[in-house]
């Protein structure tokens, strides 16, 4: 086994410290070594989204990032999302759409609904769906998705 | 059409109960589950898609260092050639072993022989590698036809046609025949002026869930087996493990974690026995994930199918005769749904002279499991385009041909039964009065189609208690894993009889040792028949209460009435309380209040979808462009109607993809070669309009709000309507699917 | 008296017959009764003293989960059919 490595990073904005071995990828850091299960695994190779989070700004599969290239690093996962006392627009929106049946890929499409709105405050519903198709859903047919990110761009 | 009452709950949309958990990344989903000294469990699986297992030898595996245990076959206990009855059906329990894992021979790439516990998920992934196993490979056979010739390679030496006529001793692929017979079919075709006749075929397609199948398990030093997993059902898990591990259920508690996506994928068990296995042997808790590999591999797809389809038809319209041949993939066990899917073909139509033949047929693929209106979709891809044909033969408005044949109550269907009251002339009519159907459609290259399909829906065991808070709230207990907001559509009929918000109910899904025996979410069930156990233990909570406000008013029982949430006393004297009040007053006369209800609820009632879509056909690179898409279904009685349109929406886009893109690659090896989400392509949002779903009431007699499961038809139609829809862009008739960009340009002759 | 709806395949042992009014008030009656009638029938439609694991019993056109002593109607009509399992929308 390989001697795991000492990496130092923001989650949050909160300073996080964790070992892990060199293969291990940031979503199995996320989730195994820091309880974060907000980003799921659904493919493990970058295909459905279901474990995006922003890194440094920028939307990533946390899959396909390994978890010591976050060293120094800050991002942002499904968990930081809320205020204590109410949800993020976003949040509110697909809940207020119904845009979830089984809730599994809804983290990931909230962390790219989060990533787009930061990035392009007033999509139009092309750009929405151009955005987030590389979130897959299985559930919805999108319908109510793309709906509740529309929805959320007006609220904020 | 539909019978207006008025409703205070049943109707409106309020925000799911687990929806918060849901949206911040706090629910626990099956995976997501963690438990002190976990140990983590590897499956390997066979390279080869048909072979004998000459050795296994595992040694080197277990001499590994963090490897804890290692479980083959004969770690399980030795299973008879028997039927093992299973809630839903009744299944044969060498088949269900042997599909966990392989015993003497392996059946299909993907096919589990034996597992690993480590202490993490990387050494249990190279200890697998460790795992020697000798194979005597044998020929595979892949396709229905082929594994139904007579020289085909055999799978189970053992098997012959079962069917309740006579029976055939020899060995065969083909594990069952049935059979429907209306009227005289040759009569029928006599009279008809126009007959048409085609094959069709369609692929092996997956549900396509996000979330892998995954399992926890533990014993206790005292023998009890708990498992943490995600599943459609915890009974029928709880019934498979006492099967396979023939151990009692008494001793076996299964805890239904959130569930991402099931589709009827995750009512058979894989790696939850493997699990249990794993942690008998190393004495820890043991999760099993699988990864997405293993999903496409390694469970139940759906069946491909080549089914021919007969019909014919007077001048006027009038469908005289139906005749279909559907043989259907079982995969490597027997079971497909082509009973499903002879029950289906032309139940949509109310035809005098039908003859129906259906073949289960065992090919080297997984074993096939349900999937969303198991069977319905192949078969309705088939009537549907014919009826289609049939409608541009006779000159015919294909919509109009529908009307003319659709299916009422009192009709028989084809397989016997006779219609209660159905909706599926009102989805009809709702499609021919929708602004879709009713607008331009003739750009070049553009075009549009129509297609219908039924699902008959299913009842069940379902089971609920309630317990009355002081406050007016009630907690709802209820067995129904929650794949697609069900917690609200049963907590609001709850509601609705006490007359209270949606938001005054915690509905909580739990365990297997704490309510009573509740059946899979599935047949688009839960809403229906859990739904209407919530509504019947919501009375029991009133006639308990109208007990407690005639002890305090000191009036007789049947003094006091219930309506609207207000508790009142009639003959004399002036009493009223509002649930809410009464609540509050539990302590004081007699304790606390506890309503419950068990169903099996038989009157399902079945549920009609017609469909519309213009479709685009790009004919330089034979690909197809969904420009609209709108889909009429009758819910009886929309609960939530935010989730009935989700529902329909879903499973519109699931058959889309059915229809256009998604198959399981075979190479002549019997290796899928696209076993990826890249590869095995579901459609993105990018590749979609919305989907208008158009709800159509029309009450189910056999539930008191009038529901009628919503969560399975809507895939029916789609491919079937998407292939009449290309006919019209570029007037030919695709007749396999997928109608995937090269099968279109061979179709036109361009490769 | 309640009418039984032959299944295809076994009507080689009911002369063609499609359908057969039987006697009886349960289940077990009414297939009993058809077997007097048509000897072999029973082998098919049950497995010992129980309706077949894979046979689904439709009464008036409703599938009805039932035991050999449930109770059948006078006027009902019965349908012996492939059971079958249902699927998985998600709900």
């Amino acid at each position: 086994m390989a001697r795991k490595s000492h990496v130092q990073t923001t989650i949050n904005d909160e300073t996080v410290e964790f070992l892990c071995e060199p293969r291990q990828s940031l979503l199995e850091v996320l989730r195994d070594e820091l309880h974060l299960t907000g980003a799921k695994e659904g493919c493990n190779n970058g295909n459905c989204g279901a474990c995006s989070v922003i890194l440094d700004g920028r939307l990533v599969n946390s899959c396909l990032v390994l978890g010591v290239e976050t060293d120094g690093k800050s991002m942002e996962t499904i968990e930081g999302l809320a205020d204590p006392d109410k949800l993020h627009p976003i949040q509110d929106a697909f809940l207020e759409n119904a845009a979830l049946q089984c809730g599994i890929c809804t983290p990931g499409f909230i962390m790219s609904a989060k990533a787009l709105l930061d990035n392009n405050p007033n999509p139009t519903e092309h750009e929405v769906r151009y955005w987030l198709a590389g979130n897959l859903c299985r559930c919805t047919g999108y319908d109510k998705i793309v709906r509740a990110v529309l929805d959320a761009a007006e609220a904020t | 059409m539909s019978e207006k009452k008025e409703y205070k709950v049943i109707g409106t949309r309020p925000i799911r109960h687990d929806g918060v958990d849901k949206v911040t990344g706090r629910a626990i989903y099956g995976a997501d589950f963690q438990i002190t000294g976990l140990l983590h469990g590897r499956v390997l699986r066979s390279p080869h898609a048909h072979a004998r297992i000459v050795s296994i030898d595992t040694s080197h595996a277990e001499a590994y260092p963090g490897v804890k245990g290692v479980v083959t076959a004969q770690d399980l206990p030795a299973a008879e050639d028997k039927m093992a009855d299973l809630g839903e059906g009744a299944v044969n329990l060498k088949y269900l072993c042997d599909n966990i894992l392989a015993s003497d021979k392996v059946l299909y790439k993907g096919h589990a022989i034996a597992a690993v516990a480590a202490t993490s998920p990387h050494i249990a992934e190279e200890a697998c590698e460790l795992i020697d196993v000798e194979y005597e490979l044998l020929p595979p056979v892949l396709e229905v036809r082929e594994a139904m010739e007579p020289d085909a390679p055999i799978l189970h030496e053992n098997l012959t046609t079962s069917s309740l006529g006579d029976e055939d001793d020899k060995p065969t692929n083909i594990a069952s025949h049935l059979q429907h017979k209306k009227g005289d079919i040759e009569k029928g075709f006599d009279e008809a002026d126009v007959v048409i006749e085609r094959g069709f075929v369609t692929g092996t397609v997956h549900q396509g869930y996000i979330e892998p199948h995954n399992a926890t398990a533990h014993y206790n030093q005292d023998g009890q087996l708990t498992v943490w997993c995600s599943t459609q059902g915890a009974f029928t898990v709880r019934e498979q493990l006492a099967e396979i591990l023939q151990y009692p259920v008494s001793k076996i508690k299964v805890v239904p974690l959130e569930i991402g996506g099931g589709f009827g994928g995750k009512i058979n068990v894989y790696i939850k026995p493997v699990a249990a296995l794993l942690a008998k042997k190393t004495g820890k808790p043991v999760k099993v994930l699988m990864n997405r590999a293993d999903v496409f591999e390694g469970t139940g797809p759906t069946p491909a199918s080549y089914i021919t389809i007969k019909m014919g038809a007077k001048k006027d319209g009038k469908i005289t005769a139906a005749q279909t041949s559907l043989a259907f993939e079982a995969g490597a066990y027997p079971g497909s749904p082509v009973g499903a899917g002879a029950m289906c073909v032309f139940a949509p139509y109310n035809i005098e002279n039908v003859l129906i033949d259906g073949y289960d047929v065992v090919v080297n693929k997984p074993k096939s499991a349900p999937y969303r209106a198991p069977g319905a979709t192949n078969a309705a891809f088939g009537t549907e385009t014919v009826v289609d044909e049939l409608a541009e033969e006779l000159n015919i408005d294909p919509l109009e041909l529908r009307l003319m044949n659709g299916a009422k109550e009192g009709d028989r269907r084809p397989d016997g039964p006779v219609y209660p009251r159905i909706g599926f002339i009102e989805t009809l009519e709702a499609a021919k009065e929708h602004p879709h159907y009713t607008s331009a459609n003739g750009k070049k290259y553009h075009g549009r189609g129509i297609a219908s399909g039924f699902w008959f829906n299913i009842g069940l065991e379902s089971s609920v208690t309630i317990n009355v808070n002081p406050d007016g709230t009630i907690n709802l207990v209820e067995g129904s894993t929650d794949i697609g907001g069900t917690r609200a559509s049963i907590a609001m009929q709850a509601a609705e009889v006490l007359g209270i918000p949606a938001e005054s109910v915690n509905p909580t899904v739990v365990d297997t040792n704490s309510i009573g025996y509740t059946a899979v979410t599935g047949g688009s069930r839960t809403t229906y028949a859990t739904g209407y156990a919530a509504y019947e233990a919501a009375q029991d909570v009133v006639k308990q209460m109208k007990a407690r406000a005639a002890k305090l008013w000191e009036v007789d029982e049947d003094n006091v009435q219930f309506a609207d949430g207000e508790f009142s006393s009639i003959n004399g004297k002036e009493e009223q309380m509002s649930f809410r009040d009464l609540s509050g007053k539990l302590s004081q006369t007699g304790g606390p209040v506890v309503g419950r209800a068990t169903m099996d609820p038989a009157g399902a009632g079945g549920a009609f979808a017609t469909h519309v879509v213009d479709v685009e056909v790009d004919v330089e690179t034979g690909k197809v462009e969904i420009l609209r898409y709108t889909a009429t279904q009758d819910a009886g009685k929309a609960i939530h109607p935010s989730y009935v349109e989700g529902q329909i929406q879903g499973g519109v886009v699931q058959g889309i993809g059915w229809a256009l893109n998604e198959e399981y690659i075979y190479n002549a090896e019997g290796e899928m070669t696209n076993a990826s989400f890249l590869d095995y392509r579901m459609p993105t949002c990018l590749d979609l309009p919305m989907i208008d779903a158009v709800i159509v009431e029309v009450p189910n007699p056999g539930h008191p709000y009038g529901v009628r499961g919503v969560g399975e038809v809507p895939i029916v139609p789609p491919p079937a309507a998407i292939a009449n829809a290309i006919y019209d862009a570029i007037g030919i008739r695709m007749t396999e699917l997928p109608m995937s960009p090269d099968r279109l340009l061979k179709a036109m002759g361009k490769i | 008296m309640p009418v039984i709806a032959i299944p295809a395949l076994i009507r080689n042992l009911t002369d063609g017959e499609d359908s057969v009014t039987v006697e009886g008030a349960t289940i077990r009656e009414v297939i009993n009764s058809l077997e007097d009638q048509y000897p072999g029938t029973k082998a098919k439609l049950c497995d010992g003293d129980r309706i077949h694991p894979s046979i689904g019993v439709y009464i008036n056109g409703v599938l009805t989960r039932v035991a050999m002593h449930d109770p059948v109607d006078t006027d009902a009509e019965l349908h012996f059919l492939p059971a079958i399992s249902g699927g998985g929308g998600s709900s």
